[in-house]
């Protein structure tokens, strides 16, 4: 059991609305689910997409092949009529499209009479479609009224019951009228967690003890900051909407410096303004988590679609060399422990951290089956506090053996605590003298990542331990490489997938190089037009690939289109 | 003045004469009046000969970025808004580079006291214009003269409505010394802009300049009435008024942060313990 449901529409007649509510109600029932979407950089009109993937088998990916497509624009029929399997069904409203469509794969619903016969408003047609959709599909329904108890609880009992029925009219419309619905179902497993890249980096950053974030809305991060804003107050954290990203990552600095873990999100413009601060964070060594959530450039792009064009610049973003870390998480489940990961090894080495994603997975949702919290990093890495006014003094950046010196927390000590941008020395005053700016050089960067690199995981190795072919892949194609791999096993094809991409895991714990120079092919698969990982895998290790898979309209790999590609 | 040795910090490297000196004085002053302990406060700063204040001062010291040292104090404010917040900066620093930070923590409120010192030129580069140069001034870099109007901070906080706006000169050392003891006290942001002399390189505002114009504002002036306030802030030439033009009891930001009304934010880290519990609850709407 595979299907695919795709919902268009133009941005604000609801299509969200519809996905988000019947995605819930699958994975509550214990389906896998994944959902996508494709949206343009407008409130209301154009033409916008909400797709659903549905099995009773983990998948990771979309698909092209659409089982039922719901069109509440004529858009919706002209573009993606082409993407319906032999049996697909095209479900309308001939009075909403203005239009009557003759032939076995249209299903006409009067979305919008049933609704208002109701007693309720045409917006609530959204609710007959989504009944309409589960009532296609086979699915109960009594999941869905627990959604709607939850979407509706600030509004009245009336709203509610006539939500209620309009879902059930328009389930028990399409049921009777839908003569090509033959859907097999297979028996779900236990009710699933339904996670979006956004919210899970939100949630790793709760898990972190994050209590500061500082940003400037931009898309694909803004969710970032949505989720933690609607959390503040049970948290105890201060989101705070800065003028600009350029106050956004000093604001967080600032609230780093004074001792709470603090964090900024953003998109790759919104970065460009954050490099000085960046380097700010190197020289000060105050610790900082970045999430950059990249979507195509250069300047402004395409603001609401994919790529993955900005792992060098993030590399080398910041004038001067310093240590840094970037991950790439491949799912959700990897975007809450590489989060908390992140905050961890920031305040440990007093660094900044990055955690890479993209419009596709900020804006993909995945089923998990739960999420353990006891493997989470929970440490506190600043100075105790006695033992920092028990010392004659405090050096805030004392050389130490392994270049992290104590982290004291201002106004928490009898001591002061003293930082500058200028090369500085140990107590953290100005400085101009060659042999301590090459003992500072050699703390922040050859010392702390020593023992950096030590902390970084092997990557994702899955497929035949011998394989003919390797697909390489880092950050949020992860999940259409693996359905790929393993959709296609008479290729001998492996996958070797990066989640923690700078500083490249070292070897000791699992030779990957070797396993890429047995391989006749590797592919890097990347959402880039020259193969950014690759490169920098040539850099780190010498080893090129000897072929790569490269996409840079904007769009996400589907799993049939990568498989053609080989 | 007794007291003022426990904030001695390195030795400054500004020029011999330099107004700087007594704005250094006046802070350190102030501190030893009001009896901060040197762990209690916090100076941040930007780039520029001011830039360099927090190193000449025993402090905890946030000495960063060229125009970004507001949106700093304000991290390190909403983080410990038990710390007495600090930032310095020249003409060039604060209304040149970070003129965005200074209209947005205005808007804000925060508890962050501003001081500007404000010698109408670029030193640390050797020179050039800064915004409140004043028009038709001739610099190297400005050989035609200054063509931009000068910029009026009084007048722009004013306009603002920040709560506390007030210029001081470094020639009366005893007025700018009052001066900063009251912005220390403001509940909420505190604009002090600090006329000073370059005696290197601004050869128009000199200490004579400043000296045949500069007075005291009176006793009968009533710095909350905001038209009169307006007025005041836009007397500019023969006669510069120093003290408090304009003061307002708009409610600090960080006393409206609904996160931090039982304590400061820096004091709830670390409780994983308590964290485990809520995140089971967050993880359940997840389903």
């Amino acid at each position: 059991m595979d299907y695919t449901i795709k919902i268009g529409g133009e941005a604000g007649q609801g299509i969200q609305t519809v996905g988000d509510a019947l995605a819930k109600v699958l994975s509550r029932l214990g389906y896998h689910v994944f959902t996508s979407q494709d949206y343009e950089s407008r409130i209301r009109g154009g033409h916008n997409f909400y797709q659903i993937r549905v099995s009773d088998r983990p998948i990771r990916a979309p698909r092209r092949p659409v089982d039922i497509l719901m069109a509440f624009d004529r858009a919706s029929v002209t573009l993606h009529q082409g993407e319906l399997t032999e049996q697909g069904i095209i479900v309308y409203d001939p009075l909403q499209l203005k239009e009557s469509f003759s032939g076995p794969q249209y299903l006409d619903v009067p979305f919008v009479k049933l609704a208002t016969d109701t007693g309720a408003k045409e917006i609530v047609a959204n609710t007959v479609a989504t009944g309409a959709i589960l009532g296609m599909l086979g699915f109960p329904i009594d999941p869905l009224f627990d959604i709607i108890a939850r979407l509706l609880k600030r509004k009245d009992d009336e709203t509610r019951e006539q939500n209620r029925r309009a879902a059930t009219a328009g389930y028990e419309y399409a049921a009777k009228n839908c003569g090509r619905c033959a859907f097999t179902l297979r028996p779900p497993g236990a009710p699933k967690m339904l996670m979006g890249g956004n919210d899970a980096i939100g949630l790793g950053a709760l898990a972190a003890d994050c209590r500061f974030y500082s940003a400037y809305p931009m898309t694909p991060s803004t969710g970032i900051m949505l989720f933690l804003s609607a959390r503040a107050k049970e948290y105890g954290i201060i989101v705070e909407q800065a003028e600009d990203e350029i106050a956004a990552i000093n604001m967080a600095l600032g609230a780093s410096f004074a001792g709470v873990r603090s964090m900024t999100g953003t998109s790759g413009g919104g970065f460009a303004l954050m490099t000085e601060g960046l380097s700010l964070a190197a020289m000060t060594e105050t610790p900082i988590v970045i999430a950059l959530a990249q979507r195509p450039g250069p300047a402004t792009g395409l603001p609401t679609k994919t790529e993955q064009a900005d792992l060098l610049f993030a590399l080398n973003a910041g004038h001067g060399e310093f240590p840094r870390v970037i991950f790439a998480p491949g799912d959700p489940g990897q975007a809450v422990s590489l989060t908390a990961k992140a905050f961890d090894l920031s305040q440990k080495y007093q660094i900044p951290v990055f955690v890479m994603t993209d419009q596709y997975l900020a804006d993909t949702q995945w089923t998990m089956d739960g999420l353990s919290l006891e493997y989470l990093p929970m440490r506190d890495w600043r100075a105790d506090a006695g033992q920092v006014d028990g010392a004659g003094e405090y050096r805030r950046h004392a050389f130490t053996s392994t270049g992290v010196s104590p982290l004291a927390v201002p106004g928490k000590t009898r001591h002061v605590v003293v930082t500058d941008s200028d090369e500085h020395g140990e107590a953290g005053h100005i400085i101009e003298d060659g042999e301590t700016r090459k003992q500072m050089v050699e703390k922040r960067l050859f010392l702390k990542m020593n023992n950096i690199r030590k902390e970084i995981s092997p990557p994702l190795f899955l497929g035949p331990a011998q394989p003919e072919t390797v697909l390489v892949s880092w950050g949020s194609t992860y999940g259409v490489v693996r359905e790929t791999v393993e959709g296609m096993p008479e290729k001998k094809m492996a996958m070797l997938h990066f989640s923690e991409v700078f500083p490249l895991p070292g070897i000791e714990a699992f030779d990957y190089l070797e396993v890429l120079r047995r391989a006749k092919r590797t592919i890097s698969v990347e959402m880039n037009a020259t193969g950014q990982f690759a490169r920098l895998l040539r850099d780190e290790t010498g080893y090129s690939v000897t072929d790569m898979i490269l996409r840079y309209d904007g769009r996400p790999f589907l799993v049939e289109e990568l498989m053609e590609g080989l | 003045m007794e007291g003022r040795d426990r904030y001695l910090g390195e030795i400054p490297a500004w020029c011999p004469g330099c107004g700087n000196f007594s704005i250094l004085n006046a802070f350190t002053a102030a501190l030893a009046a009001e009896g901060i302990e040197p762990g209690r406060f916090c100076i941040v700063s930007g780039i520029g000969q001011a830039g360099k204040f927090p190193h000449y001062v025993k402090c905890n010291t946030f000495n960063g970025l060229h125009g970004r040292a507001i949106p700093v104090a304000t991290g390190i404010k909403l983080a410990n808004h038990e710390l007495l917040v600090v930032a310095v900066g020249g003409d060039g620093d604060m209304y040149g580079e970070g003129g965005n930070h200074l209209l947005h923590a205005m808007r804000r409120n925060i508890g962050v006291k501003v001081f500007v010192h404000d010698n109408q030129i670029y030193g640390l580069t050797k020179g050039q214009a800064s915004p409140t140069s004043m028009e038709g001034m001739v610099t190297k870099n400005q050989p035609f003269g200054v063509l931009s109007e000068q910029l009026n901070p009084m007048a722009m906080a004013v306009a603002l409505d920040c709560g506390f706006v007030a210029r001081g000169y470094a020639g009366d050392r005893e007025h700018l010394t009052a001066l900063i003891r009251s912005a220390f006290y403001h509940d909420g942001f505190s604009l002090v802009d600090i006329l000073q002399p370059c005696v290197s390189l601004n050869k128009v505002n000199t200490w004579e300049w400043y000296g045949n114009r500069v007075y005291r504002i009176g006793e009968d002036y009533d710095p909350r009435d905001r038209v009169r306030a307006f007025e005041k802030a836009l007397e500019w030439g023969d006669r510069i008024p120093i003290g408090v033009i304009y003061r307002n009891d708009r409610p600090s930001f960080e006393k409206r942060v609904p996160v931090i009304s039982g304590g400061p934010l820096v004091d709830g880290s670390d409780r994983w313990h308590e964290l485990k519990e809520r995140l089971s609850g967050s993880l359940r709407e997840f389903y």
